[in-house]
Parts: C-alpha cells; sequence; structure tokens
C-alpha cells in the first residue's frame, strides 16, 4: 500500500531540471514549448524548476565539452536520489553533428548515466513529453537506498 | 479534557489536510485563469509525499532542526487557534515559527538562500505590525483577545473593522508569498532567486517547509473567519472570498521590489488601521 503510494506520487509529481550543454537552442525551444498552456503539462504535476536540490529529473540538451562537464556532473550530483536524467537531441545522445569537434567529449552519457534517449535534430515537443512519460517509468521503480554515481572515476577528479 | 483532546487531533491532522486542499484549489484555479487545465486537486499531496521519500540530503545539523522548528511552531499555533485560546499568544508563535525558517535559510551559504532569507525577514516586519493591529482592533470591539469569546460576539465585525479587514487580506498576501509581494520564494515559476528562501531545502526537509505552510494557510484563514464568525455560511463566504481575491490578485499582478512592499504595506496598512482604531474609539 505505501509503495503503491510512492510509486503513485513520484509519477505523478516529477520535477524537471533543464540543463543546456552546448546545444544550438531548437532543442531547448522546443522544451520549453512544453511548458506552454498548449501542451500544459502542468496537469501532469510536472514543474520546471531552477534548483537541483529540488528536482527529479534532468533533461540535458547538446553535446558534451570539457568546459562544461564539471557543471553537468555538480548539477547531477546535487540531486537527491532517486533521479532519472533524459538526453534530449541528436548532440545529447552521442555529439551529433560536433561528434568530431576536437573539444567535443561527445553524448551525455559520457559523463553521466543516462535513463532515456529521446533522439531527433530537434526533438519534437511529443516526443520529450513521450521520453519524460518513460524515465517517469523508471523513476517510480527506483529505490532511495539506490545510489546513482557518474561511474567513470577519471572524470571526478576535475 | 476529552474535547480538549478532541481539538489538538483535529488541529493537527484537518489543520494539514485542509491546506493542501487549498493549496490543491490554488494551483487550479491559477491555472484556469491561465486557461490552462492545471494539476489534480490532490498534487500538493502528491508534491510532499514523493519529497517525503527522496534521499536526505542537509546543508548543516541547523538547517533541519530550523525546519523542524518551523513545523512545531505552525501546527502549535494552530492547534491553539482549533483550542479557541489567545489571539495574541497564537499571533507570536506563528511569528517564531516563521523566523526559524528564515534562520534556517541563514544557516546555508548559498547565496540564493542568503538574500531569499533577508528577503523574507523584510516580509515579515511588512506584515506583522499589521497583524498586530488587526488584533488590537478586534480587542477594542470585543474587549477581549480570546478566540472564544470573539466567536461568540453577537455581531458580525466586519460591520465595525471593515478597514482592517482590508489591512488583513493585505497582511495576507505578504504572508502566503503571493504576487506581487512573493519576493523570498515564489510557488509557482522559478525566479530570479532560483528559489530564494527555500532554495537549500531540499527532499524530506523540504516536505516538512510545504506541511508548515499548509498549517499556516488555515491558521490565516481560520484568521479571516473571525471577521464573520455569527453563523457557518457567512464564516464559510468570508473565507471563500478572500482566498479567492487572494489568488486572483497573484495571478494579474507583477512582482514588486522590497522598497515598495513596506512602503505600501506601511503607510496604507498603517494609515487604514489607524482610521478604523480612531473610528472604533469615536463610537
Amino acid at each position: 500500500m505505501i509503495k503503491w503510494l510512492i510509486q503513485k506520487s513520484r509519477i505523478k509529481s516529477p520535477w524537471l531540471l533543464h540543463y543546456d550543454c552546448s546545444s544550438c537552442n531548437g532543442c531547448d525551444i522546443e522544451i520549453l514549448a512544453c511548458l506552454n498552456p498548449v501542451y500544459d503539462i502542468e496537469r501532469f504535476g510536472i514543474i520546471n524548476v531552477g534548483n537541483p536540490m529540488h528536482a527529479d529529473i534532468l533533461l540535458v540538451t547538446g553535446a558534451v565539452n570539457h568546459r562544461n562537464k564539471k557543471v553537468l556532473l555538480n548539477l547531477f550530483e546535487q540531486m537527491p536520489d532517486p533521479k532519472v536524467v533524459v538526453a534530449i537531441g541528436s548532440c545529447a545522445l552521442s555529439g551529433g553533428i560536433f561528434r568530431e569537434a576536437y573539444n567535443v567529449l561527445g553524448g551525455v552519457d559520457k559523463v553521466i548515466p543516462v535513463d532515456v534517449y529521446v533522439p531527433g535534430c530537434p526533438a519534437k515537443p511529443e516526443a520529450i513529453i513521450d521520453g519524460v512519460v518513460l524515465g517517469l517509468q523508471k523513476f517510480s521503480q527506483k529505490r532511495v537506498e539506490e545510489k546513482s554515481y557518474a561511474g567513470r572515476g577519471d572524470l571526478r577528479q576535475f | 479534557m476529552i474535547d480538549t483532546a478532541i481539538f489538538i487531533g483535529i488541529g493537527l491532522v484537518v489543520g494539514p489536510l485542509l491546506g493542501g486542499l487549498v493549496s490543491g484549489l490554488d494551483r487550479i484555479l491559477t491555472a484556469r485563469l491561465q486557461s490552462r487545465i492545471g494539476p489534480p486537486l490532490w498534487q500538493p499531496f502528491y508534491d510532499v509525499i514523493k519529497l517525503w521519500n527522496k534521499e536526505k540530503t542537509v546543508v548543516n545539523v541547523w538547517q533541519a532542526f530550523c525546519a523542524y522548528c518551523y513545523v512545531a511552531a505552525a501546527s502549535i499555533a494552530l492547534v491553539l487557534f482549533f483550542l479557541r485560546s489567545d489571539l495574541l499568544l497564537i499571533l507570536f508563535i506563528q511569528a517564531v515559527g516563521a523566523v526559524f525558517l528564515v534562520v534556517g535559510a541563514l544557516s546555508s551559504t548559498s547565496p540564493f538562500s542568503q538574500v531569499g532569507a533577508h528577503r523574507e525577514l523584510l516580509q515579515i516586519l511588512s506584515y506583522e505590525p499589521l497583524l498586530i493591529l488587526v488584533t488590537i482592533g478586534v480587542f477594542l470591539e470585543t474587549g477581549s483577545f480570546k478566540i472564544e469569546r470573539i466567536y461568540s460576539w453577537n455581531e458580525p465585525l466586519l460591520m465595525k473593522l471593515p478597514f482592517l479587514f482590508v489591512v488583513l487580506g493585505y497582511a495576507l498576501i505578504i504572508k502566503l508569498r503571493k504576487s506581487p509581494f512573493d519576493l523570498s520564494t515564489s510557488h509557482h515559476a522559478h525566479q530570479e532567486l532560483v528559489k530564494g528562501l527555500l532554495t537549500d531545502y531540499s527532499g524530506p526537509i523540504l516536505a516538512l517547509t510545504e506541511i508548515g505552510h499548509w498549517y499556516e494557510v488555515v491558521l490565516f484563514l481560520g484568521f479571516c473567519s473571525l471577521f464573520w464568525a455569527t453563523n457557518w455560511i457567512g464564516m464559510i463566504a468570508i473565507v471563500v472570498i478572500t482566498y479567492f481575491l487572494e489568488v486572483l490578485i497573484d495571478n494579474v499582478s507583477a512582482r514588486l521590489n522590497w522598497r515598495w512592499m513596506l512602503g505600501y504595506a506601511w503607510t496604507m496598512g498603517l494609515t487604514l488601521s489607524m482610521v478604523n482604531l480612531v473610528w472604533l474609539y469615536a463610537s
């Protein structure tokens, strides 16, 4: 009963944090488009927060480079467990067209563990909502004791 | 004795339930005013249960201590209200709770939290004198600070204290952090200070501050109900109308800075209170 209540509450109340790694703003605009009255994602309890300490779901757009990898990791580590990461757009998935650039590390999963990948250049608002809904399933199943670590030890010594 | 226990129980349990429902209604109304559908009525409860089951991360011990003290003070204030105790005592206890919330925010080194805490102190500075003046007006009319006596007064207080009721509404906007006075932290979208006062409260501690806020909402709506305490319909009507106006003002106004808040609250609030008190004294 209590477990069911917790799972339902998590599905009903995900708070989003949006971080733009080095996106061209295409995906960012699509994310913000989800927040307008047309899609009205607050009816699902979704709130766009600006504070990683309150966030449950981290939306990342853009390819990771050497400058912002520490910012991304810092944001991820400030979020209390359980948490879910959703990578949005081709660049966040693999680096996209910037993949071969000398300053680009690649996709978001090079730095932090990613739960859901949303492809597209830019990703459509419907696809983003679908991705978040998929992330919610994972979010509701996670246990608090389950710690998420960035995994790659070499990146911790920035 | 049994009655006292029942009232304490009602205050502790029904208080947050009612407060959560009022917050849910607030969010739905806000969404409708912005031509959206809005979250379900139970949304605040989902939020709190989710936050309660997040990882407990506290900046330092004092922050957690202050959050617990805030909830304790808010709940004691509401229980005393249900016990029909002394109005002045209730206001002082809720003020102690409000200050604890600020101290908790000040105990973190985050600049957002610090600035939010300073703004919250200014908000407390703006609304506390107004609340005290309203209480004095109530005392001058009924001859007692006891809620028991105020509730048994045979004439609606609104007839004798109309200006003081406006002042109470004004103080309520500042207290409940509604626009245009949501300087320290805003309930809806994020603002220039990330989340201001609540920036460094997270997980279960944030849930505690939310529950404390529910207690305060119910307490202040109860305070409004004192102004038409002759029958149940009048009591409910005055509470509903006041809260609807609060939400309406929240949605039609933009945020002001603290100078305007302090200036407006004190000039308008003190003038209106004085006019009403002199009128009360003269009649």
